[in-house]
Formats: C-alpha cells, structure tokens, sequence
C-alpha cells in the first residue's frame, strides 16, 4: 500500500521545532542534572524535489533534527509535518515515505550485505529477490564489486558499508531521504561517487533529500538550499550564492559558515574525531 | 500490497535475519548448547545419588525441569534481549523506523524464540535420554507439549515486559531481565516442589506461569496423566497468556514512547 502524497504540500514542514535532553550525572553522593536545549524554534519548510543541506558544528543539533524528522525522536515543542502527515499522528504513514541513512552505519556486522539488505527489503515489504537485484545495481552505480555483498559487513571498510547503506536506503524508494552525513569518512573518489547518485536520485526518482555535512564543496554541490544550525538554531537558510554573497566576503561557504557561526568547520570535525 | 502480506514478510525477515545471526555466531552456539546439555545431565546425576528405588522417579524429575526451564528461559531471554541486542549491533533505529507494527516486530522475536528454544531443548532431551537410559513408558508426551505450547504464551507476555527494561535504563536494563529471570528460577519449583520453599516465598510462586507448567508437564510425563485432565490447567495457561501478551505489548509501547521523547532508544542519545 503507498501513502497517497497530495499536491502542493512540502517535504518537510517544521513550525516551532525544540527539543530538551536532560542528563543525569551521578556522582559518589548525589546526582546533577544537565539540560541540554539540542533544537530550540526551528521553523522549516522544504519544497518538493530540493536537496536541502543542514550544516552546523558537532552538537549543533543536525542529527536530533533529523531523528526528529524520522519520527525516533518525540519533539517536546512544535510540529513536524512529512508532505503534510503530522509525524506523531500518522507515524507509520510518515515511515512508508522515508529512510534514513546515518552518519555509522546501522548493520549487523556478523552479517553479509546480502543477509541485510534481505533483512530491511522484508522490513519494508520489498520482495528479496527483488531488492537483491536492486542492491547489486545501486552498488554497481557506486563502485563496488558484487563480490562484495557476500561479504560480512564487519570486514568491510567503512566507505564500503556507507555505500551498502545508501543502497538499503533507496531499495525502499522513499520520497523523501534524511541523508545524515552519508560521506563522512569516505575517500575523494567514493565520496564523489556518492554525490553524483544523489543527484541522480533527486532526478530520477522524485526524492527530496535532507543532507548533512561538515563538507563545504559537498554543500556548494548538492544543496539547493542550505540551513546552518549553530546551538540548536538556524542561523541563516539561503542558497549557497546567496550565503557566499551576504556572510562569505568573496571567499567561499566555508568563511560564510565561520562567521556565522563564529567557528571553524575543519578545527571543529578535528576536534570530535 | 495487502497489508497482511506485508506485515508476514517483515515477521519473516526477522526471523530469517536471527537464524542468520545464530550461522555467524555458530561458536557461541555450540558452547551455550553444550554448557546446557552439561548443566542438565550435572542436576539429572544428583537423583543417581539417591536410593534405587527413588532413581528414576527423581532423575525423570530434575531432567523435566531443567528442559522445561531450559526452553522457557530461552524464550524469556532471546526476547527480553531483543532491544539490548540492537542497541549493541547499532540496528535499533533502523529496525524501530521500519513502517511496521511493533506487534510484528515482536511476533518475530517471539516466533524465533520458539524455534529457536524448541531446537536447542529437543537436541538436549535426546542427549539425556541416550545418557541416562530412563525409562518413561506411561509419559502422556501429548499432554507434556500441550502444557508447554500453553506455556509459551504467558511467557512471552514476561519476556515483552522484561524487554522493556532495556529501554528504560540503556546502562542497567539488560542485568534487571536477568534479576526477573532468576526469581522465575527461584520461586517456581524447577528443581524441588514448590511446597519447600518458606512461606513467604512460596506466595510468589503462584504468580509464576512456569510452577504450572512444570507441575503439570510432571503430572504428564512421570505420572502418566490422561491429556483430558491437562486441558483445565492448559486452558488457564493460555489464557493467562491472553492476558499478559497484550498487557506486556502495552507496556512495551509506552516504554517505547517514553525513549522516545528522553532520546535513550539509541545508546548515546
């Protein structure tokens, strides 16, 4: 059964978006609690068919945003709307139309790409047979050997396995992608290899993509629109032109990101790793 | 797609996707299984301490409840663990954000943990029977797997409520489910007859679904019990079951949107 999409209505549509963590530290004597305010009014609306790129320091709140979006998360404020299905009301609706890839790929690694691709197609309806020739052709597209899928996914590198996963993600056909840092840790060539099938895919299948990234070119060439997020908070949402124009004094998305967000993008992934 | 149909293969693939886990994991299986056939012949030796006379009756005995809690344990455990386990392959999320009914889910898990126990339980009955050369002529071993398939619905409904633990506590919900298990052990008459625990003990083996399995698989296998008295205390297993399946999917489901909104469905948030 496919979720009947009506015309018009956008992608994504956030209005007032917070979310709070709190954090118990227990000590020897007594407990401290930490509030962390991870997403705080984010207003959103993607149209159909754009690549929106969500960029942000580390703890920014790139990732609760999107697990958000993909109903793993409970907003404590506001209301997500997917092509206009409320993501709390119509949950499983919402999950038909959407897969996810994250930043670690999320596999048994004990198990071949074949054992889990066959896992998610069953999990999404998809017939097996089906979705293993599906996989074999995605992966083909992004450079990796058919080989490869009878090999467990522990003994494969981690780009190999961002691409099994990127693969498992578009078995499902989802209208829309949460792409939440799909390149990261990928060499020049597969990361390359990457962005290109996620121009094809907005081309050829009518997906709309949300993208993370800590990669400035990535943005400046995937994105339609890019969103920074600094503390949980957009600080700015325009066109890649549009930021190098206002915030980037002529010297590319990075110095626009500097000053917006008063860090550095490169020391900051630095940092984290 | 019929919605039925879809929901059947996700059960599908997740049962097909542990028997794969089982292939990978063949190592582990083969020392657990040979610790439990070990464990089982070790507590069936102790009735060839006893007299002659009171041999067979007691080896017969303990070998029904180490099998019987063999089974169930496993039951309890392969789904009380189900979270624990994703959440350490990294899957929750992507398993949790499938636009399937956690019901299926579930009922995977469930389904896997019956194979899976019946197998394993089978392959020790055989070992025992070879080792300790018991003879059982007058067992009803209709009436014995009657009362256990009875007995596997209401332990289920434990194991969906000992599954919620993990999603409560990311740190110690995984030790809690062996805390539950280990009362199970404790107060339902595996080894010994429920009637030598002390008094306030013994009231809690009346809220244990296995003190009636067990006393009833006994009632089947030692004393030969037609399969038409093992029908009442059947019918109120299932129906025991009835009540705590639906009540332990409650439970899981709350459970579920509670790490929703605290954000400890993943480990680190």
């Amino acid at each position: 059964m496919s979720v009947k999409i009506s015309e018009g209505v956008a992608a994504i549509e956030c209005r007032g978006v917070g979310k709070t963590f709190k954090v118990i530290q227990r000590n020897k004597w007594h407990r401290t609690a930490t509030i962390t305010h991870a997403v705080k009014g984010i207003d959103l609306v993607l149209p159909r068919h754009q690549i929106l790129g969500v960029l942000g320091p580390n703890g920014s709140g790139k990732s609760t945003l999107i697990r958000m979006m993909a109903t793993l998360l409970i907003p404590d404020e506001g209301t997500i709307r997917v092509f206009g299905l409320d993501v709390l009301e119509h949950r499983m609706k919402v999950r038909r139309l959407i897969n996810r890839v994250s930043v670690e790929a999320s596999f048994f690694k004990k198990l071949t790409a074949r054992e889990n691709l066959a896992y998610a197609a069953g999990l999404y309806g998809v017939p097996n047979h089906q979705a293993q020739k599906d996989a074999t052709r995605i992966l083909e597209r992004l450079g990796l050997a058919r080989e490869k899928l009878v090999v467990p996914l522990e003994n494969l590198s981690r780009g190999q396995q961002q691409k099994i996963a990127i693969a498992r993600a578009l078995l499902t056909s989802p209208t829309l992608m949460l792409l939440d840092e799909p390149t990261t840790g990928l060499d020049p060539t597969s990361r390359r290899e990457v962005q290109d099938f996620v121009l094809q895919v907005r081309q050829e299948h009518d997906a709309t993509i949300l993208i993370t990234t800590h990669d400035m070119p990535e943005a400046e060439r995937l994105c339609d629109q890019i969103a920074i997020i600094d503390e949980g908070q957009f600080v700015a949402y325009a066109s890649p032109d549009e930021l190098v124009a206002k915030w980037g004094e002529g010297q590319g998305l990075e110095h626009a990101f500097f000053r917006l967000t008063g860090r550095d993008l490169e020391n900051d992934v630095e940092e984290s790793s | 797609m019929i919605a039925v149909e879809r929901e059947a293969r996700a059960l599908g693939s997740i049962v097909r996707r542990n028997f794969h886990l089982i292939r990978r994991y063949a190592g582990w299986e083969v020392v657990f299984l040979f610790y439990n056939v070990i464990n089982t012949l070790t507590i069936g030796l102790i009735g060839l301490s006893l007299p002659p006379s009171q041999r067979a009756h007691t080896v017969v005995f303990l070998a029904i409840g180490a099998l019987l809690w063999n089974f169930l344990s496993i039951l309890f455990q392969e789904i009380s663990n189900a979270v624990s386990w994703e959440r350490w392959e990294g899957t929750i999320e992507y398993s949790f954000m499938a636009p399937i009914h956690r019901l299926t889910y579930l009922m995977g898990v469930c389904l896997y943990a019956v194979l899976y126990g019946l197998v394993r339980t089978v392959i020790i009955l055989a070992v025992v029977m070879m080792f300790f050369h018991v003879s059982i002529q007058r067992a009803d071993w209709i009436g014995a797997l009657l009362v256990l398939t009875a007995s596997a619905l209401p332990f289920i409904g434990l194991g969906l409520m000992g599954a919620v633990l993990p999603l409560l506590s990311t740190e110690r919900g995984a030790q809690a489910t062996q805390i539950i298990q280990g009362v199970l052990l404790l107060v339902s008459g595996v080894y010994y007859p429920v009637s030598v625990l002390p008094g306030w003990l013994r009231w809690m083996s009346y809220g244990s679904p296995a003190t009636y399995t067990l006393q009833a698989s006994r009632q089947a296998i030692l004393g030969g019990r037609p399969l038409a008295s093992l029908l009442g205390i059947s019918l109120e297993l299932f129906l025991s079951g009835f009540i705590l399946v639906p009540v332990g999917l409650i439970i899981f489901q709350t459970a579920e949107r509670w790490a929703m909104h605290r954000g400890t469905l993943k480990r680190n948030g």
